[in-house]
């Protein structure tokens, strides 16, 4: 355990990316897009039918949150360099250092979503703010629910780099970083409320993601936020998340230990 | 001992797609190492030579603690290095240089300080490690500049300043020349040296460069389809190997004829020529007699065979 270590790669990284200045805006400016599109979209359908699961207002709040804070949630981020690294071989060299790989990687894809978020949520959370209504994004329900969704959305980031992690592990399986990700990118996707939120799936679509660990990413702070989830539910759903921390965060550890191993018997 | 290798095996399993087959593929052993053993003493600088998959690599990465040997006993400073591999790793410093351990978008010196943090190394000590370095090795102005915009020679400059900053005792080098330049390469083996003599550090490294080996190492090991061929100097081979010599002579009056008994015309022109002889066959006093009965001689050199041409002569008599 070498938190400083891990901090350091974490500053490093997060320094690099905050070079890229120009890609912010231009992700920015697609963030904004999409939002609308998808506001425009969700209005003609409440208009068709107005008794849904969330309030108008809570789901403008979502897709506003979640163009905001896309960087953290979206399931398919990737570091181009580790895929290269383990297909190239040049996982090697990182064995030649008293490090333990998967903390450092995590430390990486942790500051690459961090930093990349770091950029773009300010301008659209501001806009969003001022957007005339039923369009712009309303204040937190409460103070109480600001915190939560803060330490949830947190979270969430922890979470979604230790899935993160598995997906770039499978490179060593497959040899491919697209492929390893699309394996489980759009099934993370979905189940996780990117694409529809989570209230307006059919309700045994909405057990399953209840039951996996996705929902935990985007779909939670998201809505703790608005108030579509009340303050109990979200503070029961932390102990969820930590759970889902720890499993995967241990299971992710163990397959690339393995990997690693068969990499030291059979040569890189 | 510090280094001990005894009877260290080596296979790779390949997969060969049949032709024909679209799903079937076939399973086979490459044999890496076949029976490897020697031993390097404390402060001896070694050079590893050997044809391109002889084992050179593998040998090395086995040192390191990343490869796992199939057969045989590894072991460095009383350590078997693949079993306890973080605590080795951090004895010993390691330079492929076909590869690169700096950070691609960062400043050199972000490298150098994450890799103090992973080591774990004192302030004050890794501030006169990186000073020392820097100043024996010119990086002042590189340390700054993010390593892809690094050319060649810097970078590998500063790859060998970053497996030393933990200051190890033992040294590894695959192929730290590969490439560069003659400045940065005299650079490289100047730097080798001077660590060497100054703080005893242990060098094994390997190359395809002859004067790399020349200019540094007393002693050679040559590596051949995952067999050590031989041990010993450079002095030893270059003797037993160095087959024919090259003789440039200058003359006046006479002429040369197209052919002389016993050597070999390489190039001839009025006044000057060049000759190539085998010493163990033709005696140079019977060449010269010969010679000076045709020509009046003014000049002449006789130069060794180039090393390369030595090497060559080697590895096909090996046959390798």
């Amino acid at each position: 355990m070498r938190p400083r270590v891990w901090w350091a790669v974490f500053a490093l990284r997060c320094k690099n990316a905050l070079q890229y200045r120009t890609a912010a805006w231009a992700g920015v400016c697609t963030q904004f897009a999409w939002g609308f599109m998808l506001i425009m979209l969700y209005q003609a359908f409440y208009r068709s039918n107005a008794q849904q699961s969330m309030q108008f207002s809570q789901l403008v709040s979502y897709v506003w949150l979640h163009q905001a804070f896309f960087a953290i949630v979206n399931t398919y981020a990737r570091d181009g360099e580790i895929g290269e690294m383990v297909i190239s071989g040049q996982v090697a060299y990182e064995l030649c250092r008293p490090q333990d790989l998967y903390f450092i990687w995590y430390a990486r894809l942790l500051a690459q979503r961090f930093a990349a978020a770091l950029l773009r949520f300010p301008p659209v959370v501001l806009v969003a703010l001022l957007l005339p209504q039923p369009y712009g994004l309303l204040p937190p329900a409460s103070p109480w629910h600001l915190l939560l969704f803060l330490l949830t959305l947190a979270l969430a980031c922890l979470l979604i780099t230790a899935i993160s992690m598995i997906m770039h592990t499978l490179v060593f399986k497959l040899m491919n970083l697209l492929s390893a990700m699309a394996v489980l990118s759009v099934f993370a996707e979905f189940l996780s409320g990117d694409i529809l939120p989570v209230p307006f799936m059919p309700p045994w679509l909405r057990a399953v993601s209840y039951c996996l660990p996705f929902r935990y990413c985007a779909d939670l702070p998201f809505r703790v936020y608005s108030g579509s989830i009340g303050l109990q539910e979200a503070a029961l759903s932390v102990g969820v998340q930590l759970f889902w921390i720890l499993l995967l965060g241990l299971l992710g550890h163990a397959f690339l230990s393995k990997q690693l191993k068969n990499v030291v018997v059979q040569g890189g | 001992m510090l280094i001990t290798l005894e009877n260290i095996g080596k296979d790779y399993v390949v997969h060969r797609k049949l032709p024909g087959h679209v799903l079937k593929r076939e399973r086979t052993l490459v044999r890496a190492l076949g029976e490897v053993s020697f031993s390097i003493d404390r402060g001896e600088i070694v050079g590893y030579i050997g044809p391109n998959g002889a084992g050179k690599s593998t040998t090395i990465k086995i040192m390191s603690g990343i490869l796992t040997p199939d057969r045989g006993l590894c072991r460095v400073d009383g350590r078997i290095p693949h079993k306890v591999r973080k605590e080795h790793v951090r004895h010993i410093g390691v330079v492929f240089g076909q590869r690169s351990s700096l950070w691609w978008d960062v400043p050199v010196i972000d490298s150098f300080n994450l890799l103090r943090d992973i080591y774990g190394v004192d302030k004050e000590r890794y501030g006169r490690t990186l000073r020392r370095l820097s100043e024996m090795l010119d990086l002042g102005p590189l340390l700054r500049t993010p390593a892809r915009q690094l050319s060649l020679g810097q970078r590998m400059r500063c790859e060998v300043a970053a497996a030393l900053l933990h200051e190890p005792d033992i040294l590894f080098l695959d192929e730290p020349t590969i490439g560069l330049d003659a400045v940065s390469k005299l650079a490289v083996r100047d730097f080798i040296l001077e660590i060497n003599r100054e703080r005893g550090v242990t060098v094994l490294l390997t190359t395809h460069d002859m004067h790399d080996i020349e200019a540094l190492a007393k002693r050679v090991m040559l590596l051949g389809k995952g067999a050590l061929l031989y041990d010993g100097s450079l002095e030893a081979i270059r003797e037993r190997y160095a087959g024919e010599k090259q003789l440039s002579l200058r003359y006046a009056r006479g002429r040369l004829p197209d052919r002389l008994e016993g050597a070999q015309i390489v190039q001839a022109d009025i006044g000057h020529a060049t000759l190539r002889f085998d010493p163990s066959k033709t005696s140079a006093q019977r060449l010269f007699a010969q010679l000076s009965q045709l020509v009046e001689l003014r000049d002449v050199s006789i130069q060794e065979a180039p090393l390369e041409t030595v090497m060559a002569t080697l590895y096909k008599e090996m046959g390798l």
